[in-house]
């Protein structure tokens, strides 16, 4: 099991090595001249010298990337253009908003969207699995933002329920304040339940036709606890590695909802910064993404091992 | 294409009526798209302060926006706007995924170090991709699609890769391979012709997420120009007004739902078709 | 103990039914050894299906037709219904034990499962019955093995679990559907050996499916031959061999290798069975029958008796035949 543990880690360091290399690029590919990039127009000469000493442009890129990745192992990613600070300080500022927001948005997934895929492959091919399908085929099409709209609309503008926009920090205000992040999460939360859905309605009528499956049914025990005892472990299998991958999408998705709540996170940043050429900011954040997405991959596969007993064959 | 290719085809919609739905929405969305000029009744980018903001009535359907112009028209050249997206993202997932994905397969070591690189841009969770992208090469309709487009060519590419290895154990295959044949008669005769189905519904699938991620670009201001008629572009602009002119956010939202979902019924409809091998790589639903 | 009495299995809507088991009676006494034979998808694992109360469902389902066992009507019960209603002494064994058992359960459970729900009791008691279980079968190292996980396990010795499992049930009957077809020929006759023994101690009937003929021959003490969802023939092992009543178990044992030792090639029966649906009026296996005459392609064949507990489905046997 070690051997899996070693080998699996390796493999993300590579292709964490392999990312950091095109995130490192960015700068560069960017148009402008790699030093306005990252300090903005409004760069003093003397910034100006001092940056391109400490970056030490003049130098072959290979070690400029050195610099720049054992900078980043540091913890210093650069300096924001508009904030004026480490741009890990800032990631920092809104990583308390976007980490509640993720951890709750997984928890209505969770909840939602695997209860719900396993009634609807339980009861297989009735009006009802039909239905619980084709309405997670909707909830799948919609864009994220369009549901936050109106749940804006309907709870925050017209029924005064909810708050709009903003997030006061909990630690400030109390575990009241989550509030804020009641429909944030419900709009995140949407699409992906309903993916999560269809993957456990599908992998649970998989293990279902498992020869498995049908020599416990032989056994004469009742059908829900062939659910419960034979179907259910096998098929949460695949739902729990899809997870990891839920994951990433929330990140991603997590910009355009703390966008349209105006959440101050680290999704709005981004498309602040993108909006404002903060390049540092942009890379920064990208980097610190992807590090977190690797991770999490990282622990639901080697999670997996205690999981599924055949694993440490591998 | 025989008659008897389009009853394959056409079956499994008439086995299930609401993908068939879903087909004739698509088609009007083409036809719409298409006759654009003809079947709007206003002129989608001309303003008329006097009747900013009116609710659908008999003259506007949808109503009309801050600056009077006329909703629906808006919402059907849109169309124009999501076909191009969606089409111009599938062929790029194409155009990249099936050299890529066919010659990694065929190849084993060329394709262990393409898989490899594939698995690095995986690592970039999709519209983070998407983000980067356009700062890189600046917001705009086209590079829209190198965007998005560059977050499905990974799971195309591997989906290609993953349905040429199946090909390439099968016994035929080997055969013809003993038999002297060059690869690229191989790839032709035998290999792209099976990739046709499978691709059609990734295709579908591409093109339903693709107007999702199209709408969030140009809600964030970071696709197509403001004044481009896009379903996204709409809905940015609604934001503003939404307690006061909510049909504004209704209709083109519907659009981009509609839309959506039409593809991917009609991706449903047509991975039930195919051969159970290649289901299981879309992760089949039984 | 057991009887099925025109048992017909169909599939498709419920307005076209296509028939894929076609009026198929059969019965098995104490301690009797049935063997079912016929090619592949002439049906035979579908009856055995039904007769458990396994059938997938969505699926095929049964049309018509009664399942008695021991006396009792269990025909469109599951197996847990069957268990409910005090019927439950029937079992099965499949013809895949690589893939029979559950990879992330140990087998001592998923014996205890079985043990459980036929005997009541739970925990130790469970696991001790499961043992016993164990050693029936013939696994040495019962109580290691009990927390062994499958994969851990040959395909000769997780087919023995399955057989625990299914000895678990304190079966009347057994039905095994080609038990030993995945497994090597060594291993087989282990496995061959083994049923007939539990068959023999325990008053066990088994119902036996397979499509070779070999195994019959060893194995069975009657046999019922199935060709596209119907029962052409059944008698007793020694008189099927002996002097077959229908063709088509002429034409399979003519096949048999172990008749045609010396020769260059090996008879077949020429043509295909046909597909379900597809079986025009008349016997089925007209198409393919040397001794067809203008009559079987238009009537349904008559079932005849060959001699004493020997039927055919057939017209004009070999051998002689009166009406059952």
């Amino acid at each position: 099991m070690w051997s899996f543990a070693v080998k699996r880690t390796g493999t993300t360091a590579v292709t964490l090595l392999a990312a950091s290399v095109i995130i490192f690029a960015f700068i560069h590919v960017v148009p402008g001249d790699p030093i306005y990039v990252l300090l903005g127009d409004t760069a003093t000469s003397d910034q100006i010298d001092a940056l391109r000493h400490q970056l030490g442009l003049d130098q072959p890129i290979i070690v400029q990337y050195l610099h720049w990745a054992g900078q980043a192992l540091a913890g210093n990613l650069g300096r924001s253009i508009f904030f004026q600070a480490p741009v890990l300080s800032v990631i920092a500022d809104g990583a308390e908003t976007s980490t509640l927001l993720a951890l709750i948005t997984i928890v209505w997934v969770a909840l939602i969207g695997v209860p719900i895929g396993m009634v609807a492959a339980v009861r297989h091919g009735t009006w009802l699995d039909q239905g619980l399908s084709g309405a997670a085929m909707l909830m799948a099409s919609v864009p994220t933002f369009w549901v936050g709209l109106y749940l804006i609309l309907i709870f925050a503008a017209t029924l005064g329920w909810l708050p709009s926009s903003g997030y006061p920090s909990i630690f400030d205000g109390g575990l009241g304040n989550l509030r804020y992040l009641l429909l944030p999460s419900l709009t995140l939360a949407a699409p992906n339940a309903a993916l999560i859905l269809r993957l456990t309605r599908a992998s649970m009528l998989d293990v279902s036709r498992e020869d498995y499956v049908r020599t416990a049914r032989a056994k004469g025990i009742r059908p829900w606890q062939v659910v419960r005892r034979h179907i259910l472990r096998n098929a949460l299998l695949t739902v729990v590695s899809a997870f990891g991958f839920t994951f990433a999408a929330l990140l991603s998705e997590a910009v355009v909802t703390e966008t349209v709540f105006a959440l101050p996170g680290i999704g709005r940043l981004v498309v602040q910064s993108i909006l404002r050429r903060d390049y540092p900011v942009i890379q920064g954040v990208i980097l610190v993404i992807v590090v977190i997405y690797l991770v999490t991959n990282l622990i639901v596969d080697l999670s997996y091992r205690f999981l599924d007993p055949r694993v440490e064959l591998q | 294409m025989s008659r008897a290719n389009i009853a394959t085809w056409l079956a499994p919609f008439f086995a299930r009526p609401i993908a068939l739905a879903g087909l004739c929405v698509l088609v009007a969305m083409v036809v719409a798209a298409i006759f654009a000029p003809s079947l709007a009744p206003y002129d989608p980018y001309a303003i008329h302060p006097m009747i900013r903001l009116m609710p659908p009535d008999a003259a506007h359907w949808f109503g009309t926006d801050q600056y009077g112009r006329d909703t629906l028209s808006r919402a059907i050249y849109s169309a124009r706007m999501a076909l191009l997206i969606g089409s111009g993202v599938v062929f790029f997932a194409l155009i990249t995924g099936i050299p890529v994905g066919v010659f990694s397969a065929l190849f084993p070591r060329l394709g262990h170090v393409l898989m490899r690189m594939v698995d690095v841009l995986m690592a970039f969770p999709s519209l983070l991709l998407a983000l980067g992208l356009i700062v890189i090469l600046g917001p705009s309709a086209a590079n829209s699609i190198l965007a998005i487009g560059a977050g499905y060519m990974t799971t195309t590419t591997r989906i290609i890769y993953g349905l040429t290895l199946r090909l390439r154990a099968e016994t035929y295959v080997e055969a013809s391979r003993s038999m002297g044949s060059g690869t690229i008669w191989l790839v032709v005769k035998h290999i792209l012709p099976n990739l046709i189905s499978p691709l059609l519904v990734q295709a579908s699938f591409v093109f339903a997420f693709a107007q999702l991620g199209a709408a969030s670009l140009d809600f964030l201001g970071l696709g197509a120009p403001p004044d481009i008629p896009s379903w996204g572009n709409m809905l940015a602009e609604s934001r503003t007004f939404i307690t006061r002119a909510p049909w504004l956010l209704t209709f083109p939202g519907m659009m981009i739902v509609l839309t959506a979902f039409s593809l991917n019924l009609v991706g449903d409809a047509l991975r039930d078709r195919l051969d159970p091998r290649f289901r299981q790589v879309f992760g089949g639903e039984g | 103990m057991l009887s099925v009495r025109n048992l017909s299995v169909s599939l498709g809507p419920e307005t076209a039914p296509v028939d894929i088991v076609s009026d198929v009676s059969f019965g098995i006494r104490k301690r009797e050894i049935l063997g079912l034979v016929g090619e592949s998808g002439c049906g035979k694992s579908i009856t055995s299906l039904a007769v458990m109360g396994l059938l997938p469902q969505p699926g095929p389902r049964i049309r018509t037709g009664r399942i008695t066992l021991a006396g009792a009507d269990v025909t469109q019960l599951q197996p847990w219904q069957r268990v409910e209603a005090g019927h439950g002494h029937i079992a099965m064994i499949f013809q895949e034990p690589m893939t029979s058992l559950n990879p992330v359960r140990r087998v001592g459970d998923q014996i205890a499962e079985a043990v459980r729900v036929h005997d009541g009791i739970r925990g130790a008691a469970a696991l001790a019955r499961a043992r016993e279980l164990l050693d029936m079968v013939r696994i040495p190292d019962a109580a290691l093995q009990l927390s062994a996980y499958p994969h851990q396990l040959s395909g000769g010795q997780r087919q023995r679990i399955i057989i625990a499992i299914a000895l678990a049930c304190r079966p009347q009957v057994l039905i095994a559907d080609e038990p030993t077809t995945a497994l090597d020929v060594t291993i087989q006759i282990q496995i061959l050996g083994l049923l007939r023994e539990l068959c023999n101690r325990l008053e066990m009937s088994i119902l036996f499916i397979t499509h070779d003929m070999g195994v019959i021959a060893q194995l069975a003490d009657r046999v019922a031959v199935m060709y596209a969802g119907r029962i052409v023939e059944t008698a007793a092992v020694d008189d099927l061999f002996g002097y077959p009543g229908h063709h088509y178990t002429r034409g399979l044992m003519d096949c048999m290798p172990a008749r045609n030792l010396g020769v260059r090639r090996l008879p077949t029966i020429p043509g295909q069975a046909p597909q379900p649906g597809t079986i025009a009026a008349g016997c089925a296996f007209a198409p393919r029958c040397e001794a067809v005459r203008e009559v079987c392609r238009v009537a349904p064949p008559p079932r005849l008796r060959v001699s004493e507990e020997h039927e055919a489905l057939c017209a004009f046997p070999l051998n002689g035949g009166r009406p059952a």
